[in-house]
């Protein structure tokens, strides 16, 4: 698989998986990223507004070293973490070895609920890129 | 690696600012992030320790406008320079388009400035990339202290220990006072887009 260049097609499928997913469930901000800190995509539910670039390159090094710590514990990975705020939560899960699926998340939502939507979000964004 | 939004027609740039512990890293950032706070959307993120000593890593986004049609987005990151802090360096340099090798000009850094050239190589190599292929702009920085009585090395020395092998574009510069630093970036900026073009095209 190549994220190098993803093609415009490949792009609106997984905004609309993202869409139908997550922000219409009430996440406020979703974004993938790769592990180097790119941006791949990221949708908003139209009101909250976030500096999405510089979130990426915290979120890749944030979860570089939360990586580096699971190797000192004798761990292949943890493939996700949860930060937990008043008002704001955020929710980061590894789609496969270069990206990260990033939710960004309210009070009205469980983090159950939103966890199984992040696992068949991944799942639907794996299957299009396998069939790709 | 770069990365190419075909849909929203965005290329993003991965910049990085490599060198020895205190050689003005984080102060070549500073300064770009104060005289070029038009392009600069967003504010500078450091981790940093108590101490001012880069933690993590520095980012500054940086909008250079369009080329044919696709906007650039120019990303800077510096690596803490501390020589305990290599696991982070290689974790900055994931994914990295360009970098600029920030070299310490005093004297007495001179064998410092070596060392963290060999383990960029080194880094590098782990991330299958090589030195001398990727583009490299070298800055020997703080060369204003010559006016301060401290002994500084003459570029021409700086150029054999750092640059005979090389052959990268290199300034003499001074973070502090802002001197060479815009055409440094310049220079590493250019470099890395032109290397992206050929890779694409």
């Amino acid at each position: 698989m190549n994220y190098g260049v993803v093609s415009q097609e490949q792009l609106e499928k997984i905004d609309e998986i993202l869409t139908e997913k997550l922000i219409k469930i009430g996440v406020d901000c979703v974004i993938i990223i790769d592990m180097a800190g790119n941006i791949i995509t990221a949708k908003d539910n139209g009101t909250s507004k976030y500096d999405v670039y510089s979130f990426a390159a915290l979120a890749a090094g944030n979860f570089a070293t939360v990586d580096a710590m699971a190797k000192l514990v004798g761990e292949e990975e943890f493939s996700l973490l949860f930060h937990k705020g008043t008002d704001c939560n955020i929710h980061f899960s590894k789609i496969d070895d270069e990206l990260l699926l990033i939710s960004m998340f309210g009070k009205d939502i469980s983090l159950g609920f939103l966890r199984l939507n992040v696992v068949e979000t991944i799942e639907q964004i794996k299957k299009l890129w396998a069939r790709d | 690696m770069s990365f190419i939004n075909l849909r929203e027609k965005i290329v993003q740039i991965k910049i990085v600012y490599y060198g020895p512990g205190r050689g003005g890293k984080t102060t070549n950032l500073e300064y770009i992030n104060r005289k070029f706070n038009k392009q600069i959307q967003s504010e500078m993120v450091s981790l940093k320790t108590h101490g001012d000593r880069t933690l993590f890593f520095d980012f500054l986004p940086f909008d250079m406008g369009k080329i044919k049609g696709y906007e650039m987005k120019i990303q800077l990151y510096t690596v803490p320079g501390q020589v305990k802090y290599n696991a982070t360096r290689k974790l900055v340099l994931k994914g990295v388009d360009g970098i600029v090798f920030v070299a310490d000009a005093q004297e007495q850094m001179r064998e410092k400035n070596i060392r963290s050239l060999n383990q960029l190589y080194e880094n590098l190599k782990s991330y299958k990339q090589s030195i001398f292929k990727i583009p490299l702009v070298l800055q020997y920085n703080k060369v204003d202290l010559r006016n301060q009585g401290i002994p500084i090395l003459p570029t021409s020395v700086l150029e054999k220990d750092m640059n005979s092998k090389l052959k990268v574009p290199s300034f003499e510069a001074s973070a502090l006072t802002g001197y060479h630093v815009p055409e440094t970036l310049k220079k590493i900026i250019s470099s890395t887009v032109v290397s992206i073009q050929k890779k694409l095209l």
